[in-house]
């Protein structure tokens, strides 16, 4: 944060004397950035706990401080919740801070800190989900021409065994909190730049935690690889936006191209060019519709506890800067783009589910239920309205808790080789273990939407805000889609139940404490706004965006 | 040169950049598209920059310049992990993640 809020106090007002500007401190509001400087400053603590603490106590030390940090982070801003609901913009400008941002860091912090849960647990898979400590043996090891190549099992037996299987990296919890400060930055965001910034430093530390799985490394690999030269094309997208939006507005922020869109004298190809290249790359970041192409391939081949990370928290994120763009920055030019985000929600409901349908394998097929999820979380986001950002809000919260949920059950489900992702493998599960199996199809019916989840709390504020907002084509394609995705939930349910299962197949791992807290925190959340909702649609309906 | 020219030189650019990353196979190559692209945009800024008479611009040049090294840096960490383990940066040989 210090970099950005330095450059903030470097930029000169907009109106621009070249010389003698002198650099003066930005005023700062330490009550409204507090949650976000203890997460930052924890992930600085904990780069250096990876220099200075040995090997064996690292584990200890990094989970402990990473959990903390996240609680701290928590505590404070509900402490400070109240006071800073009327909104407030700090650093110079570049962070703006109202009460949807602090709905989206609370929902950051708490979905995160599950995911931390799954993070750091050691029992299910031995030493970790990670790449063992002493990994430099086994990296060195395979020369050419021997079949390293082959996906999975064999290689990464042989890695295992040479990498000794101790303890696991433990960069993965500074990178996870790095993440989680973008994400915080990023829904806070007050101009783009502060948001292209945010962006990088979301994403970078997820392209190197989806390629740090202990087992099956190729896959692992190959998907850090997608994950990051996609993730940068469209980063590059998202700033030739900006810096279009900056040739019309003449400046970055979000309020002064509010301001020039009432009326500048730049040519409108500007805006629009800008507008469209900035939403392609944040739609890519919240896996939407036809930008979705590595969603599949990252979920599947990342360790399934950053997958959960991803899904949850990185759609958040997403979602809160999309939000937080079209809101503050783009609301008066809403009605020539609108049809362009209606096709995007529309393609996104059809790929999720036709494509989701298609699938073998759980962790794709929950992946393709995503970009469903993120067709129908477009279609509150373009409501522009105070209820359809409430109900949006809600939606990105529940879908979080049943989803980290729902991979924090996938990762129980093991062969000797591993996760046992491929879905013949979960045939007949409620023979083996009828709690994982009770468990998951209630997280199924609650991504599919049904009563008494949190997912038909969530679907149905959106649709009866979309509703209300006059897009009733929008939300009759998107009850038809949610009807067809409850198909591709049922599917696996049917599976689970009524199947004989293969006396080879898979066991059901008991999970240690930390996974058993982030499974429970995840379905007792799914129950909970399911049944009373309005704990957290109160807080989702205080108010909007600050700028 | 109108100040113009440059904004069409760096749509150029950035299309190269755009079109190298779609067709080329080498990741090394595919993640220099990507840089061309950056420093597209880079250009772009500076030439709304002097538009403006502001220094705005050129201030966000340097932001992208770093977001690029810091890029660089995680980007050639996994793409060398990768040719650790396969001998080969080619992107059609990772297709190991498919339907």
């Amino acid at each position: 944060m210090g970099v950005v809020a330095q450059a903030g106090a470097a930029l000169p007002p907009p109106s621009g004397v070249l010389a003698q500007q002198s650099a003066e401190m930005p005023s700062i509001q330490y009550a409204a950035v507090a949650p976000l400087m203890i997460v930052l400053g924890a992930a600085c603590i904990g780069v250096l706990v990876e220099a200075f603490v040995p090997a064996g106590r690292r584990w200890p030390v990094q989970v402990g401080i990473s959990l903390l940090a996240v609680l701290l982070a928590g505590v404070f801003l509900g402490l400070h919740a109240q006071e800073i609901n009327t909104g407030a913009t700090t650093l110079a400008e570049t962070l703006a801070v109202g009460p949807a941002t602090l709905f989206l860091w609370g929902t950051l912090l708490v979905l995160s800190f599950g995911a931390l849960l799954l993070i750091a647990d050691r029992s299910i898979e031995p030493g970790g989900a990670f790449v063992a400590e002493t990994n430099s043996v086994s990296e060195g090891r395979p020369p050419a021409g021997t079949p390293v190549d082959a996906p999975g099992a064999a290689s990464a037996a042989v890695m295992d065994r040479a990498a000794g299987a101790v303890g696991m990296r433990t960069e993965v919890f500074p990178l996870t909190l790095f993440s989680l400060g973008g994400m915080m930055v990023f829904c806070a965001a007050n101009d783009l730049l502060t948001m292209f910034v945010a962006l990088e430093v979301l994403s970078l530390p997820l392209y190197l935690l989806c390629g740090l799985a202990r087992r099956r490394r190729l896959l692992s690999q190959e998907a850090a690889v997608k994950y990051f030269l996609l993730g940068a094309f469209a980063s590059a997208f998202f700033l030739y936006g900006l810096a279009l939006l900056y040739g019309y507005a003449g400046s970055v922020q979000l309020s002064e191209i509010a301001a020039a869109t009432a009326g500048s004298l730049r040519s409108d190809t500007l805006l629009f060019a800008g507008l469209g290249l900035v939403v392609v790359g944040l739609l890519f970041k919240g896996s939407v519709g036809p930008f979705h192409l590595w969603t599949p391939d990252v979920y599947h081949g990342a360790p399934t506890s950053v997958t959960g990370f991803m899904a949850a928290c990185t759609k958040v994120a997403a979602f809160g800067g999309l939000l937080r763009l079209l809101h503050v920055a783009f609301e008066a030019s809403s009605w020539e783009w609108h049809w362009v985000l209606w096709t995007v929600a529309v393609l996104s409901m059809v790929i999720g589910v036709v494509l989701g349908l298609t699938q073998q394998d759980i962790k794709r097929m929950i992946a393709y239920s995503s970009i469903a999820h993120a067709g129908f979380l477009m279609v509150g986001s373009i409501t522009l309205t105070d209820r359809g950002l409430a109900a949006t809000l809600f939606y990105l919260l529940a879908y979080g808790f049943t989803t980290l949920a729902v991979f924090g059950v996938v990762s129980l489900v093991r062969t000797s080789e591993g996760e046992a992702t491929d879905l013949s493998d979960w045939a007949g599960l409620a023979k083996r273990s009828p709690l994982v199996a009770g468990v998951f199809t209630f997280l199924l019916l609650a991504l599919a939407g049904i009563p008494a989840t949190s997912g038909f709390m969530g679907k149905f504020a959106v649709f009866s805000a979309a509703f209300s907002a006059g897009m009733a084509p929008l939300v009759v394609i998107a009850l038809l889609a949610s009807a067809l995705a409850a198909y591709l939930y049922i599917r696996v349910i049917v599976l689970m139940f009524f199947n004989d299962p293969d006396p080879n197949g898979p066991t059901v791992s008991v999970p240690g404490a930390f996974t058993t807290a982030a499974v429970t925190l995840g379905v007792v959340m799914t129950l909970l706004l399911g049944v009373v909702p309005m704990l957290a649609l109160d807080w989702a309906s205080v108010g909007g965006f600050v700028s | 040169m109108t100040p113009t020219h440059y904004l069409l030189l760096s749509a150029l650019l950035f299309t190269i950049g755009t079109v190298g990353v779609l067709v080329r196979r080498n990741a090394i190559v595919l993640f220099m598209c990507v840089e061309l692209m950056l420093n597209a945009v880079n250009l772009s800024l500076v030439t709304f920059a002097r538009i403006e008479g502001s220094i705005n611009g050129q201030v966000m040049a340097f932001f992208v310049m770093v977001v690029a090294a810091a890029e660089v840096v995680v980007g050639l960490a996994i793409i060398m992990s990768v040719f650790r383990t396969r001998r080969s940066v080619s992107v059609d040989d990772a297709n190991l993640l498919k339907y």
